[in-house]
């Protein structure tokens, strides 16, 4: 029993880590049905970022975290603003295309600048290790992560339901066309939510270091399983990203716990029996 | 009455002037052979082109044509190549037969995916490709035994072809052979597409409401292009395991499926040519610049994607029949 | 016509090559995946190659050395073959080299069975590889060699049952069999064993199964890069690390950035290896600080000292054959041959062309404030167990 509730523990904070890098790309892909492969790449940044201001600006772990997302969020905007605008209303492939392109020229960047060694990100004494309480042994990192997901989380429906912004958000999600009619700047609401999308997956991607590493294949790699969470999740769906994650997170943990033998299967094989009874995704409403 | 007679007459008479071969073309497929003669010593790269064209052209079938988009088609390929490989590992390295069995075993696996991938559109189907895709590739890496899972397989010398052929270090045989293959496949494809059964693909890519409304079965039609394109696949792949003799995970892999809608983008879809120009391009831009820099080329094809994007929205072959004047 | 065309190809190869020789240059095709994943590894293998280069000159026995580099971007058989092609009918190569991943060597080696070139083996860890042409030698080492006398000597020094937990791969599995057979045929038990995806990075259900059988020792084996630190973790953070539990491992799990990533937790973990970079000898001395001042600080691991020995054997082949680069004449001169490599005491088997050499066991141990590999055990001349 014991066992059980660890295994499900450990599942949820790797959901978590994965909701975290992949909720902007579901925003974002619902809200201007643009398809930026690059969303991974972002995340890269973000541990890049983490990794060199703790190492040679001495920042705190807990200083490093805002400034990946910083970082990558101003980074995206640029990109936004000079590039991925003028591919709005063009094919889907060629957005495919194109941010392929985007993630290409990263990974040769991140080589170029780091080299191919694996980053390492050296955690506050506090945050590492794990705690004992009801006679079972947790995480204090994987702790930390849930916490900081749950935070995300309440913010970003706070703001969604609450803010002004977040109401124009969720109008141009749910019409554009009406959203327009109604005098919203629906360019600007997307430049914002791409913004913070993108931000969001450069802390993801500072939080991620210490669970899976850090190389310049980071944005190609872990491109798969964001795609996974928000195609699982539902786009534009912050609900559905979370669920999703979490699912994802502990279908995988527990069944390779229970089923070893099939566990590189099972994460593929949730995907496509999900996908094919809800096309939409779980909580997906077009 | 004389009104159906009519239009009928005037489609069919439409179908026969798409399928006419334009002075480009004829230009187009003899310049192939200019490897031999020109750069005999870059045949192994000219094959494999061959191959990588074949497999675009597969793609180009459903994407282009039937709007059935994917991120795993590698899964095809990489079933040909292990069908065409375990064949020869076990005795039977006779490259005709060998291909055609890969073929139909892909094509099969294809026909039974297709019951699948026509349910599906958009992100969803990208996504269950995608995912069957990876479970093909950790099912060949589970059946160590039979794949050589991650060392790959080493497949004995294929025999000549007709007997008389012997695939040589330079590449005349492997690149003359996979040549013959790629234009075969394109002759039929073309044919495919320019019949009343390729038109009815456009309509249901262009409204996949509409078609059935007019009583077409799209669904049916979606499958066949479907198997169709997914023996093509197996084809390429068997093209390569026989003329490399050697087979890896690598074959099956996200990348490969990945880098094959790169190349046919990079083309331009639905044009069969597209694929064609898209994997010449793609590889030999790869080839040259990995030649200069083998670490940092990929900067310089993800350049190239980005430009290609902005300045030719239909791919290169769009952009030359633009400024050609042509309209599509 | 064509065949016509054949024989006047082949008429140009051998044009081609009598030149090469004229030129007084051997051409050194290096096959490795440069880009992708698996970069660093190529990286780490290439900067080998140039430390020997750097440091003994780029001729020998009259002749200049010529690199021609190729990228397979991964372990891409159908490329490395390409590549091996067109380094000996465009570029004129002599000797091919490199080859960090199995698929990588499986799809050259025909090539240099049908050029007779020489072919360098300078990682890929696959027992068979060697077996996939006459012309292969290997100058790295094999993943039975280092595991099963691991396996016979945690037996030895008390450990009575152990769990396994390897990447679900051909070199996990290789690592698991062999550690396993020297354990066992040593009398120990295996209590089980488990295989992780290779693209999966989070370890944390299988490292719960390790805890519920209770096992007095875990064997690891996981890939370089990422993973060592991650896997290092998860145990530590179900109280599977030593004194509680033994950890063995092959040595990619304690390499330096994984060692400074785990901590503390790391102590006391015994791996086994065939190149250790904190050996006290003066060859490694003069190698390490060779290495890091010509590569910004970093320090040489597996692929490092694969190449440069590697290139060691090149050269002093060359040396034997007084510049005759063709591949039977280097093979015959490699055979058998020894030296002394920054590694410890190396020699090529003549029956196998297989590396033959020290494996070392390590214990992870605190040296001037920083944790360590430190060599507890050497066992010398070792062959691999599977020729």
């Amino acid at each position: 029993m014991s066992s059980l509730i660890i295994v499900l523990f450990d599942g949820f904070a790797f959901g978590m880590l994965l909701f975290v890098l992949s909720v902007g790309l579901s925003v974002t892909l619902g809200l201007m049905n643009f398809i930026n492969l690059a969303h991974g790449a972002f995340g890269m940044l973000g541990g890049y970022v983490a990794v060199t201001v703790m190492r040679q600006l001495g920042f705190p772990f807990l200083l490093a975290l805002p400034a990946a997302f910083l970082a990558a969020a101003i980074v995206s905007v640029l990109f936004e603003r000079l590039l991925f605008r003028r591919l709005y209303g063009a094919a889907e492939l060629n957005q495919v295309l194109f941010t392929i392109g985007v993630v290409f020229v990263a990974s040769s960047v991140a080589t170029y600048l780091f080299g191919t060694v694996q980053q390492v990100l050296i955690l506050p004494d506090w945050l590492r290790g794990s705690v004992e309480l009801f006679g079972m042994r947790f995480g204090v990192y994987r702790i930390f992560l849930i916490a900081v997901a749950l935070v995300v989380t309440a913010v970003l429906v706070f703001g969604l339901e609450r803010t002004r912004l977040g109401a124009q958000i969720r109008a141009a999600v749910d019409n554009q066309r009406a959203a327009k009619g109604l005098g919203l700047d629906v360019e600007k609401i997307f430049g914002i939510t791409f913004a913070l999308g993108s931000g969001l997956a450069g802390l993801g991607g500072a939080l991620a270091v210490e669970i899976v590493g850090l190389d310049p294949s980071f944005g190609f790699h872990f491109l798969v399983y964001v795609l996974i969470v928000v195609s699982v999740g539902g786009l534009g769906s912050i609900t559905g990203s979370f669920v999703g994650a979490a699912l994802l997170g502990i279908g995988d943990v527990a069944g390779k716990y229970f089923w070893p033998e099939i566990g590189s299967f099972l994460i593929y094989l949730l995907l496509v029996a999900i996908l094919f009874v809800r096309p939409l995704g779980l909580f997906g409403k077009r | 009455m004389t009104n159906s007679t009519l239009t009928q007459a005037t489609a069919r008479d439409w179908l026969r002037r798409q399928s006419r071969w334009s002075l480009p073309e004829i230009i187009f497929w003899p310049l192939l052979l200019l490897p031999f003669v020109l750069f005999p010593t870059y045949l192994p790269l000219a094959n494999q082109i061959a191959i990588a064209a074949l497999f675009a052209l597969s793609v180009d079938l459903i994407l282009g044509y039937a709007g059935i988009i994917t991120l795993g088609h590698a899964m095809f390929f990489g079933l040909g190549a292990y069908c065409a490989a375990l064949l020869g590992k076990n005795g039977w390295g006779e490259p005709l037969t060998g291909l055609l069995i890969a073929g139909a075993f892909a094509g099969f696996i294809g026909f039974v995916a297709s019951f699948i991938i026509v349910r599906v559109q958009h992100l969803a189907l990208l996504m269950i490709t995608l995912g069957l895709g990876f479970l093909t590739l950790e099912l060949a890496n589970s059946l160590g035994w039979l794949t050589g899972g991650a060392d790959g397989l080493r497949v004995p010398r294929t025999w000549p072809i007709f007997n008389y052929f012997r695939f040589d270090l330079w590449g005349y045989t492997a690149y003359g052979y996979s040549l013959a293959v790629l234009f075969v496949c394109f002759l039929l494809s073309r044919r495919l597409v320019n019949s009343s059964f390729g038109l009815a693909l456009r309509g249901v890519r262009e409204n996949s409401t509409r078609m059935p409304a007019i009583g077409s079965a799209y669904k049916s039609h979606q499958q066949i292009i479907y198997t169709i394109s997914a023996a093509m696949a197996g084809l390429a792949g068997a093209l390569l395991a026989q003329t490399t003799s050697t087979v890896a995970l690598e074959v099956l892999s996200f990348n490969r499926s990945a880098d094959v809608v790169v190349m046919l983008i990079l083309g331009g879809t639905g044009r069969l040519y597209g694929a064609i120009i898209g994997a010449i391009i793609f590889l030999v831009a790869r080839d040259q610049l990995a030649g200069i820099n083998p670490q940092y080329w990929y900067f310089w094809i993800g350049l190239l994607l980005m430009v290609v994007v902005l300045f030719m929205p239909k791919g290169i072959l769009g952009f030359i029949s633009r400024l050609a004047g042509k309209r599509d | 016509m064509l065949t016509h065309r054949i024989t006047a190809a082949l008429g140009l190869a051998l044009a081609m090559s009598t030149s090469a020789l004229a030129q007084e240059t051997v051409k050194i095709g290096v096959i490795l995946p440069y880009s992708g994943p698996f970069a660093d590894a190529a990286n780490q293998l290439q900067a080998g190659i140039d430390l020997y280069i750097a440091k003994h000159g780029d001729t020998v026995a009259g002749k200049k050395i010529e690199l021609i580099k190729k990228d397979t971007g991964g372990p891409a058989a159908d490329v490395a073959q390409r590549m091996a092609q067109e380094l000996v009918v465009r570029d004129g190569a002599d000797i091919i080299a490199g080859f960090a991943l199995t698929p990588e060597a499986l799809g050259a080696a025909p090539v240099a069975d049908e050029a007779q070139k020489l072919m360098v083996v300078m990682n890929a860890a696959t027992s068979m590889v060697t077996e996939q042409s006459d012309y292969i030698v290997r100058t790295s080492v094999t993943i039975p060699q280092v595991n099963y006398a691991l396996g016979k000597w945690a037996h030895e020094n008390g450990v009575k049952q152990a769990y396994t937990l390897v990447s679900d791969y051909g070199p996990g599995h290789d690592a698991e069999k062999s550690f396993a057979a020297g354990f066992t045929e040593a009398g120990g038990t295996m209590l089980g064993s488990d295989r992780t995806p290779v693209a999966n990075p989070d370890f944390s259900a299988f490292v719960q199964r390790v805890k519920d059988a209770n096992p007095e020792a875990v064997y690891i084996f996981v890939p370089g890069g990422a993973q060592p630190a991650a896997i290092g973790k998860a145990l530590a953070d179900r109280g599977l690390n030593p004194p509680a539990t033994q950890v063995f491992a092959q040595g990619e799990l304690t390499h330096p950035e994984a060692l400074e990533s785990m901590g503390e937790t790391a102590r006391g973990i015994i791996t086994t290896f065939h190149y250790t970079l904190e050996r006290d000898d003066p060859l490694n001395k003069e190698f390490v600080e060779g290495y890091t001042a010509a590569n910004n600080g970093r320090e040489p691991d597996l692929f490092s000292i694969g190449g440069y020995d590697g290139m060691h054997l090149i050269y002093e082949a060359l040396k034997k054959t007084n510049g005759d680069a063709s591949g039977d004449a280097l093979l015959e001169a490699a055979k058998g041959m020894s030296w002394d490599s920054p590694r410890g005491p190396m020699s090529i088997d003549p029956e196998t062309r297989d590396v033959v050499q020290t494996v070392y066991i390590r214990e992870v141990q605190e040296v001037d404030g920083k944790l360590q590999n430190v060599v507890i055990h050497e066992i010398a001349n070792v062959k691999d167990p599977l020729h």
